[in-house]
């Protein structure tokens, strides 16, 4: 099976991926074929019948109907159309119908990242990571607009809503990285709402599955702060060299004085960054929209103390 | 076989006597530019068909001129993957602006209240629409509206989409109301256009003039109206419940309120896909015409061609669902909506098929507007392929918000309509002012434009096929090379449409004076009046007893 990038279709890394690439080689060179037909007739009609001086005086007037032809290309386009909608509706049906052993992952689409929680535990944003030829079903909601997850790799694609439940899955064959990407529109940064499916060997994904599971013990908080920084995509919204994105930067704000928007000024204490990780809405910054989403439930305790030191770690760097 | 030694074949000259046509202007001194008064409010308060013609081109070209602005500056936006010129929110408000002034200010009014009010009174031989105050009204309706969307794009311009789907458009903070108000507004003007056009055809059409008798283009009118009138309203109610969703929090879409947003999709896409209809339809009405002409030849099955577009305008009330195949919808609805797109295709594949066949034998002429006709089959075939591409539901999943479905409605807007458009645009511009274009630049801008789209749109395919989502201000790198050359050909596109615009306004005043019939073509417009034509039409009103294309049987002598 060949699985590499063409020169139309991206890699194709799913068990419905081939179906659904013959399809769109069908389809292709039907359409080419029909393109060429009627683009060639245009063309050698035109030059052959080209306006000559005295035409008009003496045209050939040619047929006007024709009920045979008519028939022909009204039956034969139909036929065709029907055997690419049944084809294009199987491949439709086993995109839609879930294996009964796939495990299953939690998908959440916020502004602007992925989150996806695993039944052992683990849970990680904007970077999902499956086992090689394992079913992977995908329970998706959204916690704000409609987003929708799309790998082209795995030619699967679902809007993410917010007041039910969409399910996809897909089940990779290739070991390798794929992006993934949002495409129903949600705002400022609909086009970094990006991330990774990572498809590892049944033996590396056991390790991953452990090693997340267990956390990062062990691991200095303010080394474990600047991956999460990265991994729970604060980065998307908050720079760490005190360019103002979406969300104030992370640069030197610890121990110093907040503007919020209501008029009064804080401290920002390691109570006060906890607490608008978890309830972004609580305190929002002079100059800023409330547009954060919550962490509750997304940071381990753990995790979360080395987020407040990493961002600790930036307000001494000031100094 | 006949021909101009048969004595079935008439031949009709010229119309207007020398010693009418004035010596200086070399135009025929009566004609509705001239008579129907000369201040501005001669032309603020007329009711002359043709006079509200040209007041709905002075504002619907400036809306194509803005949105067409807006389209260059997303493209060099997107020339490379890091910031250009506008952050992400601009960007974002660009886009919207683009295709909101694109489609509700440009698109939909422009064939039917520009070309359509012009010549439809004219090929049915009536001496203007069935009401003419409420045609004024029209265009006053589309003026008001049209300044509630500028509202919203001096008060922090909304960034939803033209699609405003919720709930992100009851969410954002920009301004969505002035937007969906103007929305609103903009579809009373285009159902009294369509009222007016049902029931000029119905009443107004001359003796003799038979449904089938009838040009394509009146057709193609007629088809549209009636999806004006019927669809409209229900674009009216969804953008009414979205404003009161907004302004009162009244919870209909947003599920924070208790609503439901996919609700909304199924309300908004019941309008905008036979909206697609009413924007390709008068360009196929369009298409017909020109192909006839310019061959000389009867159109190769008329009734085919007619019939098809009720067909369209019919079956385009029932396909809204293939807008949704990946929100949700249950696996029957899918399979029934995917079903019905690839029955919707098949007219159009007949008319595709008409017009080329109408090619063969005979006598064709490469006038500018004919170059706009091979541009159109060439570029509408494109777009209706990738039509039962993206019909294909396995294969819309992949493809679904991606830059193929981008690529595939410009190929269809664009170069269908647009092309037919600016086709019918040279082809009825000597009958509106009585003058001629420059050829030279005419076929030179032709190029630029048909090249410039290429490069633009058919790259997009080929993002789109390989996962680039649509509406990213920022993208990965590997797709930078494709968006380099498809905003380069948009440059090459921006320059074609303004070179079009500068030789048409060129000729308005200092072209050469065309004569009644510079093509020689049979329907009415041509045979029965001057150009530019008499303030009511026609001297008479005409009798007819041929065909809008028999060529056979009347044979219409060329001006010079």
């Amino acid at each position: 099976m060949d699985t590499t990038a063409t020169f139309w279709l991206p890699v194709s890394a799913s068990t419905v991926a081939p179906d659904i690439d013959s399809l769109w080689g069908f389809v292709f060179w039907m359409s080419t074929f029909f393109f060429l037909l009627i683009v060639g007739m245009m063309v050698v009609f035109a030059i052959r019948y080209r306006r000559r001086a005295g035409d008009l005086e003496n045209l050939d007037k040619g047929p006007s109907h024709n009920s045979m032809l008519e028939a022909a290309w009204i039956i034969i386009p139909t036929l065709l159309v029907i055997v690419i909608f049944i084809w294009g509706f199987r491949g439709f049906m086993r995109l839609s119908v879930v294996p009964a052993n796939a495990m299953e992952v939690t998908v959440t689409g916020q502004k602007w990242f992925w989150s996806f929680s695993y039944p052992e535990g683990a849970s990680t944003v904007n970077d999902l990571v499956v086992p090689v030829d394992q079913p992977v079903k995908l329970l998706m909601s959204s916690q704000d607009v409609i987003h929708s997850f799309f790998v082209p790799a795995f030619r699967i694609k679902r809007d993410v809503l917010p007041n039910r439940y969409q399910v996809a899955w897909f089940e990779a064959t290739q070991v390798g990285e794929y992006d993934l990407f949002c495409t129903e529109y949600c705002g400022t940064s609909h086009s970094e709402m990006i991330g990774k499916v990572r498809v590892l060997t049944r033996a590396d994904y056991n390790t991953w599955l452990e090693e997340s599971t267990l956390g990062a013990e062990g691991m200095d908080p303010v080394e474990l702060g600047r991956r999460l920084y990265v991994s729970k995509a604060c980065i998307t919204c908050h720079t760490i060299d005190g360019t103002p994105n979406n969300g104030p930067s992370f640069l030197g704000v610890f121990g110093h004085q907040v503007e919020l928007a209501n008029g009064t000024s804080v401290t920002a204490d390691e109570n006060y960054l906890r607490e608008s990780i978890l309830s972004p809405m609580s305190k929002v910054v002079a100059g800023y929209q409330p547009i954060m989403p919550t962490y509750q439930g997304l940071l381990k305790d753990a995790e979360l103390d080395a987020l407040v030191a990493y961002i600790k770690s930036l307000g001494a760097e000031r100094e | 076989m006949s021909n101009s030694a048969n004595p079935s074949v008439t031949l009709r000259a010229p119309l207007v006597e020398p010693d009418r046509i004035d010596e200086t202007t070399g135009l025929p001194r009566e004609n509705y530019l001239h008579d129907g008064g000369r201040g501005l409010k001669s032309w603020l308060l007329t009711m002359d068909h043709k006079r509200i013609a040209i007041l709905y081109l002075i504002t619907v070209s400036a809306a194509f001129f803005v949105g067409g602005i807006m389209a260059l500056l997303v493209r060099l936006e997107l020339y490379l993957p890091d910031k250009q010129f506008f952050g992400p929110d601009a960007y974002n408000q660009l886009f919207t602006l683009h295709g909101a002034i694109m489609i509700f200010l440009f698109i939909i009014p422009s064939i039917p209240a520009i070309l359509g009010n012009f010549v439809l009174p004219l090929q049915i031989g009536a001496k203007d629409v069935a009401f003419p105050k409420l045609n004024l009204a029209s265009w006053y309706v589309y003026v008001f509206g049209a300044a509630f969307t500028l509202i919203s794009v001096f008060t922090n311009a909304a960034d939803t989409g033209w699609t405003f789907y919720t709930p992100y458009s009851s969410s954002t903070s920009t301004s969505v109301i002035p937007m969906t108000m103007g929305v609103f507004i903009l579809g009373f003007s285009s159902i009294f256009t369509g009222l007016n056009f049902i029931v000029t055809v119905h009443k107004l059409r001359a003796p003799g003039l038979t449904w089938f008798k009838m040009p394509l283009m009146v057709w193609g009118l007629y088809a549209t109206a009636i999806i004006q009138v019927l669809a409209t309203p229900v674009l009216g109610i969804t953008v009414l419940l979205l404003t009161l969703e907004r302004a009162f929090g009244i919870g209909i879409f947003d599920p924070a309120m208790g609503g439901d947003p996919v609700l909304y999709q199924h309300f908004f896409w019941f309008y905008s896909h036979p909206a697609v209809y009413i924007m390709i339809l008068p360009g196929m009405g369009i298409i017909s015409d020109l192909v006839a002409s310019f061959s000389h030849r009867k159109i190769f099955g008329y009734k085919f061609v007619a019939f098809s577009s009720m067909a369209i305008a019919l079956v385009s009330f029932l396909v809204w669902g293939h807008h949704m195949f990946t929100s949700g919808q249950s696996e029957i609805a899918v399979m029934i909506f995917s079903f019905l797109t690839f029955m919707v295709g098949i007219p159009s594949a007949i008319k595709v098929f008409n017009w080329t066949t109408t090619l063969y034998k005979g006598s064709i002429s490469f006038s500018v507007p004919m170059l706009y006709v091979f541009a159109f089959l060439f570029l509408f075939t494109i777009g209706g392929l990738t039509g039962i591409v993206i019909g294909a539901l396995s294969l819309d999943v992949h493809l679904h918000d991606t830059y193929f479905i981008v690529a595939h409605f410009h190929y269809v807007m664009v170069g269908g309509t647009v092309m037919a458009m600016v086709g019918g645009l040279y082809y009825w511009w000597p009958k509106i002012w009585g003058r001629m274009y420059n050829r030279t630049l005419g076929v030179f801008a032709w190029l630029l434009v048909f090249v410039g789209f290429n490069m633009t749109f058919f790259t997009q395919f080929i993002l789109g096929s390989r996962g680039m989502p649509r509406r990213y201000w920022t993208y990965l790198e590997q797709f930078q090379p494709l968006h380099a050359f498809s905003s380069s050909g948009a440059m090459v596109m921006g320059l074609g449409f303004l070179l079009v615009g500068i030789n048409l306004w060129r000729a308005v005043k200092h072209g050469k004076p065309s004569g009644s019939n510079p093509w020689g073509s049979l329907t009415l417009e041509w045979t029965h009046c001057s150009s530019p034509p008499l303030p009511h039409n026609f001297k008479e009103t005409p009798r007819i007893d041929y065909g809008a294309y028999e060529y056979d049987k009347v044979l219409p002598t060329i001006t010079k």
